[in-house]
């Protein structure tokens, strides 16, 4: 979806906000929310893709006046929900309902070392035959899906060369809706910062994004 | 927040002790000092450096790094005619292996809009002056790729073990908005 999370490109958010000796959490509840959410997805009701949509789903005006572990307690308190984990008056009011389940977590201390280390899936499955090579000029769909793409506006329409076949990948569009991992080959491709953002752009520049199939099509 | 943390816990569905592991391991066990072993390895050792440049994931294992956002890693290596800057436009992608967790301002609208449209004015921002005759390229993570930057070593290093070396090498380095500075030369950052 066109969302206020597809920031590349956008102007007028002012410099970087620079912070020395920064701490890994800024605050007791930061980490909290961060495992949280971590132990949370070992319960496999949502992939990474769907994470990463819910959040895409916020109000735009939230999204960009919460801090990012605001977005993320706020992610986790409607994916409890909406996943069937807890009931609207159970997060309401903090307590389980009386004579309800109680469960065995997902992730402990013991199955946690696996489920971490544990990679995102990737192949060099033979089966799966690769749409472009590497040096072809190819050109970004202009495509505005309404779901979760990770191919950003400012990339759509214009042509690079791809550089590197990464191998197989599972297909974010689909399977943040559960409609499969629809595996596809995914390429890094070269933009010229001039092809993207016009002749005042430097000439010697690039952009390389990562880009399955169904986001290119040959030049 | 510890509402939701207490109902969950009194649901069964997650248990305190992990959460604590979690956080612990991202508090003392991952950071940039992971990355900055990685880099300094391959600055004193040639062979690792092309071990690291062709198949970053098994380089970056032989040291003992491994966790999930980083099976799929590529090296970038800056020199005097390219500079790489890594950037998530969409979100928040990044080593967590070598880095640990991203810090506020790279996950953050300004970074994430200029870094694509205006790189080298980021690199201004972070006191980085480039030649114009440099080229620089920004790769923004889309995908589950992770991608790590191998700063060029600085100049008097040339008798500076490992350890020192590594002690040289910022995180900010490792995303490539900085460089590493010659020692004496440390940057206000």
């Amino acid at each position: 979806m066109n969302g206020v999370h597809d920031m590349g490109g956008q102007q007028g958010m002012g410099p970087v906000q620079y912070e020395r000796d920064e701490p890994v959490f800024h605050a007791w509840w930061e980490g909290r929310i961060y495992a949280l959410n971590r132990a949370m997805r070992a319960w496999r009701k949502w992939s990474l893709d769907t994470d990463r949509h819910e959040i895409e789903l916020l109000d735009p005006v939230d999204y960009l006046r919460m801090s990012y572990y605001e977005r993320w307690l706020n992610r986790l308190e409607t994916q409890v929900v909406k996943y069937g984990f807890v009931t609207k008056e159970e997060l309401a009011s903090g307590q389980a309902a009386p004579g309800s389940t109680k469960s065995t977590p997902a992730l402990t201390p013991a199955t946690s070392g696996r489920w971490l280390s544990r990679g995102i899936p990737s192949s060099d499955d033979p089966l799966v035959q690769a749409a472009f090579k590497v040096g072809q000029r190819v050109r970004a769909r202009n495509i505005h899906p309404l779901g979760h793409t990770r191919l950003p506006r400012y990339v759509r329409g214009k042509t690079g060369v791809v550089r590197r076949d990464h191998g197989v990948y599972t297909f974010p569009d689909t399977n943040a809706h559960f409609q499969g991992e629809k595996r596809q080959h995914l390429y890094s491709v070269q933009f010229t910062a001039s092809e993207l953002w016009g002749d005042s752009a430097s000439r010697r520049d690039s952009v390389y994004l990562d880009m399955w199939d169904d986001y290119l099509e040959p030049d | 927040m510890k509402a939701l943390e207490s109902l969950l816990v009194e649901k069964g569905l997650v248990d305190p002790a992990t959460l604590d592991a979690l956080v612990d391991t991202m508090e003392h066990e991952v950071g940039p000092r992971n990355g900055a072993r990685v880099v300094a390895r391959a600055w004193v050792d040639a062979d690792y450096k092309k071990r690291l440049l062709a198949d970053a994931p098994a380089a970056i294992a032989e040291l003992g790094y491994r966790s999930g956002q980083g099976d799929h890693m590529i090296v970038v290596e800056n020199g005097p005619r390219v500079h790489n800057l890594v950037v998530c436009t969409l979100c928040s992608c990044y080593p967590w292996p070598v880095l640990g967790l991203p810090p506020v301002w790279y996950k953050s609208a300004p970074y994430r809009s200029r870094a694509v449209i205006d790189p080298r004015g980021i690199l201004e921002e972070f006191g980085t002056q480039l030649a114009e005759d440099v080229e620089v390229r920004v790769w923004d993570s889309t995908a589950e790729l992770r991608y790590l930057v191998l700063p060029e070593r600085p100049a008097g290093t040339e008798r500076m073990t490992e350890e020192q070396l590594a002690a040289l090498v910022t995180r900010d380095a490792m995303i490539g908005v900085a460089k590493v500075e010659s020692p004496g030369r440390a940057s206000d950052r």
